[in-house]
């Protein structure tokens, strides 16, 4: 399934190219497209076991594709490509004796082998990344005593210290109450303007990341279709995608996704806009 | 000082070799050690020893210094291990259960070789509890040269090493080889279970592994604070559990000294005591 081309005024970052992955001999991504331009906030929606993770993971040369190509920063996609990343459920158990500024500092020099010790450099690129995450209050702490959010915040800041053109965040909003979900958002929103990385973010719920996403890659059996929210989230498009019947509904003033036939027990509102 | 130090024991050549080699290998185990507890590689450390074992009692049968043979045998073992394990951390506990098995029956087959043969008399006892008074001096050079080249490869290694030990996919997305780095590390593991297992023998040199380790982990708050912490606290095992090996020969009339390694382990099983009780404390502190 396609994908609109890149707006105008944008520079591509990555460009995942007719990608396809099979896990386990069954077919999870088919055909996969799309172009993600710098600095550009997108949102990759979709339910559980839909393919965001394995999507993520073929952009960052972690996953295997079994057709197609990812090209990041105009060449192919590998390993130790300026990509952060943000894996889902990281939780640093509570006796991990590692400062928080020594971690986000192994963003930088993590992959370094040499006796040289750590530079002036990287020691100011972490104490600014912390500044621009709200994080300078717990440098001194130890990851392993910090709350899960307060982890997930310090794994962006270790993401975002080797100054990466994209940022990958698997479902970082997951296990989050809204106030926080929307601080997170706010805060990313600041950072990408600030840094000028592109930020491709996983999540189930499409709504609270409306305000600030650029264009939304919708992800279901297996393909993508993406645009923007306007475009995307259409009874159309998305039955299309699906494969079968969805209703896009307003209600209240936000606009809620329903799959599956009316009266059909397994329906549930799905995705909830605005 | 004569009821602490007895006679002799600062003019006693063979006490000086122990107790510059006994600090050297606690410092390496000190710094190695504290990378063991983070990755939770204790099992595979104290796998090591037992393969270190097999490999010290085939070095006496053939009359080649046991340092030699822990060292073979540990980065043998440990590389195989390593090779064999997969990332799930069940496997790699069964590739570690499955060689510690081997090895430890195969310890007991040469031990029981080398102690009906004549000519290897007081090997078995220096393989399973240490020879720190009765090394040779011409492997102190041997134990110093190894032990400087792990701590330099423990050093160079330090910063993909700690990242993957914390996130083995957030390393491998960076463009670290987690794999090699691990097979590596195994090296500097066998390496310094060699060393420890020189001095204190090797049933309980795991003990001078990840005893002052753990100690110092509960009361340092970074990496940096707690390698030095494990460090002189393994260096202050050491050396007093030779002080009091040595003094305990005048303890009783019957003047039967209390072995090196019984007395390194009481001294870190009351280091690693008072770390809990301080962590308690300052839990309590909040
Ligand atoms: N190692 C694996 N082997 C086989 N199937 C897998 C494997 N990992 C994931 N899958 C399947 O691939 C699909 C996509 O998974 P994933 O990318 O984790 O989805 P999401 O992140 O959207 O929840 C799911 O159906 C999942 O069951
Ligand atoms: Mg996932």
């Amino acid at each position: 399934m396609g994908c609109e081309p890149l707006p105008e005024d944008r520079r591509e970052v990555v460009h995942v190219h007719r990608v396809e992955v099979a896990l386990g001999g069954r077919t999870v991504l088919h055909d996969v497209d799309f172009r993600v331009g710098e600095g550009e906030f997108v949102g990759l929606i979709g339910t559980n076991g839909s393919g965001k993770t394995t999507l993520l993971r073929a952009i960052l040369g972690l996953q295997a594709t079994t057709a197609g190509e990812v090209i990041v920063a105009g060449r192919p996609g590998r390993r130790g490509g300026p990509v952060g990343y943000v894996p889902q459920r990281v939780a640093f158990d509570h006796d991990v004796p590692v400062r928080v500024a020594d971690f986000v500092a192994l963003g930088v020099d993590g992959t370094r082998l040499g006796l040289a010790r750590r530079g002036r450099g990287v020691r100011e690129r972490v104490e600014a990344v912390l500044a621009s995450l709200e994080l300078s209050a717990l440098a001194g702490r130890r990851i392993g005593a910090l709350s899960g959010g307060e982890q997930q915040r310090v794994l962006m800041a270790h993401a975002l210290a080797s100054r990466p053109r994209l940022l990958l965040l698997d479902e970082p909003l997951a296990n989050l109450d809204l106030p926080r979900v929307h601080e997170t958002i706010a805060v990313l929103d600041r950072v990408r303007r600030a840094e000028g990385v592109a930020v491709v973010l996983s999540a189930h719920e499409i709504g609270p990341l409306v305000p600030v996403m650029d264009r939304v890659i919708y992800i279901a059996q297996g393909g993508v279709a993406c645009g923007t929210t306007e475009e995307v989230v259409r009874a159309e498009v998305l039955s299309a995608l699906y494969g079968h019947h969805v209703d896009v509904l307003t209600v209240h003033g936000r606009v809620v996704v329903v799959e599956g036939e009316a009266g059909d027990p397994g329906a549930h509102p799905e995705v909830v806009v605005r | 000082m004569h009821w602490l130090v007895e006679p002799g024991f600062w003019s006693n050549p063979v006490v000086g070799t122990a107790l510059v080699l006994g600090a050297v290998v606690a410092v390496v185990s000190g710094a190695v050690g504290v990378v063991v507890v983070v990755r939770g590689q204790s099992f595979a450390g104290h796998a090591l020893t037992d393969v270190a074992m097999a490999g010290g009692a085939g070095a006496s049968l053939v009359g080649a210094a046991p340092l030699v043979g822990f060292l073979l045998a540990g980065v043998l073992g440990g590389g195989s291990m390593e090779a064999a394990g997969t990332e799930r951390v069940r496997d790699r506990d069964v590739a570690t259960g499955v060689v510690l098995g081997a090895a430890a029956g195969l310890t007991a087959l040469l031990l029981y070789f080398v102690s009906s043969s004549s000519s290897a008399t007081g090997s078995t006892q220096s393989v399973l509890f240490g020879s720190v008074f009765t090394v040779s001096p011409s492997v102190v050079p041997l134990g110093v040269a190894v032990a400087a080249g792990t701590l330099a490869a423990l050093f160079v290694v330090r910063r993909p090493l700690l990242l993957s030990s914390l996130n083995p996919e957030l390393a491998a997305a960076r463009g670290v080889r987690p794999r090699a780095i691990g097979l590596a590390f195994v090296v500097v593991l066998a390496a310094s279970v060699a060393l420890s297992a020189l001095v204190i023998g090797a049933i309980l040199s795991t003990a001078l592994l990840v005893g002052p380790a753990s100690a110092a982990l509960r009361v340092a708050r970074g990496l940096g604070g707690a390698t030095l912490g494990a460090i002189a606290a393994g260096v202050a095992a050491v050396e007093l559990g030779i002080l009091a090996s040595y003094d305990s020969f005048y303890w009783s009339s019957a003047h039967r000294s209390v072995p090196v390694s019984a007395c390194v382990v009481g001294v870190i099983l009351v280091e690693v005591a008072l770390s809990a009780l301080w962590s308690r404390a300052r839990a309590r502190r909040g």
